[in-house]
């Protein structure tokens, strides 16, 4: 079922005028068949599930979602929590917010989003799976895109699965050789390892599931909405497409005397 | 109107004369409404009625969007995600208007192309063409201010880039892209006043559709064949035309509710295609994205700007020329600036008699070359300035140039058109005629609706 995309990397530096480099170019990337693909696909709430424990045990260590609110967890058609899973979630993980007014930490409720997590200046993962794209062109022609998808999903599962072992030392940091990555190093050093969690439904946590529930709650937390989303497509569509037909079917009647006279015009008279 | 003679309104009723004696309202409504058209307008005429469409929609999804949205940089970004994820439905709203503006200008698009090769622009519709074309500027003004508003990487370096161009104009560049930004650089200043004008110029664009349609209400509509509708008397103006409601209506309400079903299935299953995906990146004035690109819709101009470098020998001419205050920055800028210039000139550029490109033999042949153009002037201004790209963007822009300034000049001289019919009513029966499988069968209706 996986299929490998090589996608050459388009890294250039047009109009760049030095400093950092964000977001680039996707490198190697693996399609994964996820089951919110397509105009069909919907969420796997057990597989949400599953990546929100991998999300809270390995990543949350230093990435934040910030723009995600906790409640959202216990909406529909996503995680699908009860309100007092999420009360639970909260208080197991002594989850805290900054309270403004209270110029102090308090802990949260449902109504804070997710903190914020810029400790060791890892990039927040609220938006990862939009601001990441896996596939693209081929040439600029965005055709793949098109049939697979943007990717980003798929993006963050490649970059957590493709490390390839090699460390490099530069200026006092080591970097770790990645196949995803655009560059090809990254400073994270191998965030996932057979067994980092142990999954409550009995899943075997290999690295490639945990990478591909995770990023499919990552998915899920920058589109909370996507259910909801291709139902109003779905909606629209039928509703205007039978509104298409039926003004299809007006405007041919209502035309059809003022064809029928240009006919007869052309017709020699009988 | 248009000097084609037709019924107008007469009121009846007490209440309709008390009326219409001290406001002709009604009369006006009814005049606009019932204009003659021309009955061999073909699909491509339908865009009219999509821009109106697309202009009201991108005015109440914006000014609910406003509603929620903070123009500061420190809370625009966030402000968007609230949109996206607490707002009821505020998702649906803000991915309508997102792509909103990309039918806007497929549209835009289609609606001059359809002008250009039926020569619309031609006498006496050239006010209508100007209009058009101030339009079709503010509409690029108001959608990259749009586009900044979210705060985005690609937002926020997008700015940096198309307010440079102003810092590109000799001598006094550089205190215009101060003044136009509020600062040294894209700050908080800026992205209030854009916000502020991107509210403002979506109601004077509506301003400039009313005069739009006025104007050519006054001349009437062109129509395939390019020949004027007959004046001389009531039948024969009807033989040519047919009232714009209910026949116009109907055909184009059918045509706007297909290409809906096209775009609720993007917004529906598709919202991000044509956005780029660093927009999801908060703006930060310390990281460049590895690649700075536009909107779809701005890239065959973004290809014309980036076209003239240092190598190229017009340039080097102007530099040497001018003594060095013209440089590659600077003409690049004229240059994309001279692409829209040269467009809303066509109508004093183009020197043949013949408006429709139906009866061009020649001119077709540059047209459709012109459009291929089009299509890759987009292609390459998304691609990274290097290797071929740039020649090919270079070639690109040349014939944009050549088009307007070389191609529809000469070809009025040069060209023997072909016979072009005598009425519209001709042209109309002659393609029924055509399109007609069982002659005989004269009530059946014919295949195809409104061709």
């Amino acid at each position: 079922m996986f299929r490998k995309l090589a996608i050459s990397a388009t890294t250039a530096l047009a109009l760049s005028t030095g400093g950092a480099i964000a977001a680039g170019g996707a490198g190697d990337i693996t399609n994964v068949p996820f089951s919110f693909q397509g105009p069909f696909g919907t969420f796997d709430q057990d597989q949400l599930q599953r990546g929100l424990q991998v999300y809270t045990e390995v990543c949350a260590g230093c990435h934040g979602l910030q723009y995600v609110p906790l409640r959202s967890l216990a909406d529909e058609g996503g995680v699908g929590w009860t309100e007092e899973e999420v009360l639970a979630y909260i208080d197991q993980n002594f989850i805290e917010v900054y309270d403004e007014d209270l110029q102090d930490w308090r802990p949260a409720i449902p109504n804070d989003n997710f903190p914020a997590n810029d400790g060791v200046g890892a990039p927040d993962l609220s938006l990862m799976a939009k601001a990441r794209t896996g596939f693209s062109g081929p040439r600029g022609t965005a055709i793949y895109p098109l049939l697979y998808g943007l990717g980003g999903p798929e993006y963050i599962y490649s970059l957590l699965t493709h490390y390839t072992g090699e460390e490099v030392e530069q200026f006092g940091t080591i970097l770790y050789e990645n196949t995803t990555m655009s560059g090809g190093l990254i400073s994270m050093a191998p965030p996932l390892w057979e067994g980092a969690v142990e999954y409550a439904d009995g899943t075997v946590a290999t690295e490639s599931q945990m990478a591909e529930d995770v990023s499919a709650f990552l998915m899920w937390a920058a589109e909370p909405h996507m259910m909801a989303r291709k139902q109003m497509g779905f909606v629209a569509v039928i509703i205007l497409g039978i509104f298409s037909v039926l003004l299809y079917l007006t405007n041919k009647r209502l035309w059809a005397p003022v064809k029928a006279r240009a006919k007869k015009a052309t017709q020699p008279a009988e | 109107m248009g000097g084609i003679p037709h019924d107008h309104y007469e009121p009846n009723s007490r209440g309709e004369k008390w009326l219409h004696s001290r406001l002709p309202i009604v009369g006006l409504m009814y005049d606009t409404l019932m204009i003659p058209t021309p009955k061999n307008l073909n699909w491509m005429w339908i865009f009219g009625i999509v821009l109106v469409f697309c202009l009201v929609m991108q005015i109440i999804t914006g000014v609910l969007l406003v509603m929620h949205y903070t123009p500061h940089v420190d809370m625009a970004f966030a402000s968007v995600e609230h949109i996206m994820r607490n707002v009821n439905g505020g998702w649906a709203i803000r991915y309508i208007h997102q792509n909103g503006a990309s039918l806007f200008f497929i549209a835009v698009y289609l609606h001059i192309f359809r002008g250009l090769y039926y020569g619309s622009y031609k006498a006496p519709r050239e006010v209508t063409w100007i209009i058009g074309m101030l339009i079709y500027v503010l509409m690029m003004g108001t959608a990259f201010m749009g586009y900044v508003l979210p705060w985005g990487q690609m937002s926020f370096w997008g700015a940096t880039v198309i307010t440079g161009l102003f810092g590109a104009i000799p001598f006094i560049g550089e205190s215009i892209q101060t003044w136009l930004l509020g600062g040294p650089a894209v700050d908080n200043a800026t992205l209030n006043r854009f916000l502020s004008l991107h509210y403002l110029l979506p109601f004077l664009i509506l301003g400039l559709v009313i005069v739009h349609i006025w104007a050519f209400h006054t001349t009437g509509n062109n129509n395939p064949t390019g020949v004027e509708v007959r004046r001389t008397s009531k039948k024969e103006a009807e033989a040519d035309t047919l009232p714009f409601w209910p026949y116009f209506v109907i055909k184009d309400l059918f045509a706007l509710a297909v290409i809906l079903v096209i775009f609720f299935a993007i917004v529906g299953f598709m919202p991000n295609y044509l956005g780029h995906p660093d927009n999801y990146i908060e703006a930060n004035p310390l990281a460049t994205p590895a690649h700075i690109v536009p909107e779809w819709y701005f890239l065959p101009f973004y290809a014309i700007l980036r076209a003239f470098d240092n190598e190229v020998w017009v340039v080097i001419a102007a530099n040497f020329l001018t003594g060095g205050i013209v440089d590659a920055a600077f003409f690049g800028v004229v240059a994309m600036f001279g692409a829209i210039v040269v467009m809303a000139l066509a109508p004093w550029l183009d020197t043949s008699s013949v408006r429709s490109g139906r009866y061009r033999p020649m001119f077709k042949w540059w047209f459709w070359i012109f459009v291929v153009n089009f299509i890759v002037l987009t292609w390459v201004g998304a691609r990274p300035a290097e290797g071929i790209y740039p020649y090919i963007s270079l070639i690109g822009a040349a014939y944009w140039f050549a088009y307007f300034l070389v191609i529809l000049p000469l070809l009025g001289v040069i060209e023997k058109p072909l016979p072009q019919p005598d009425t519209i009513e001709d042209d109309f029966n002659s393609h029924k005629a055509d399109n007609t499988g069982t002659p005989g069968s004269g009530t059946a209706a014919a295949p195809t609706p409104a061709e």
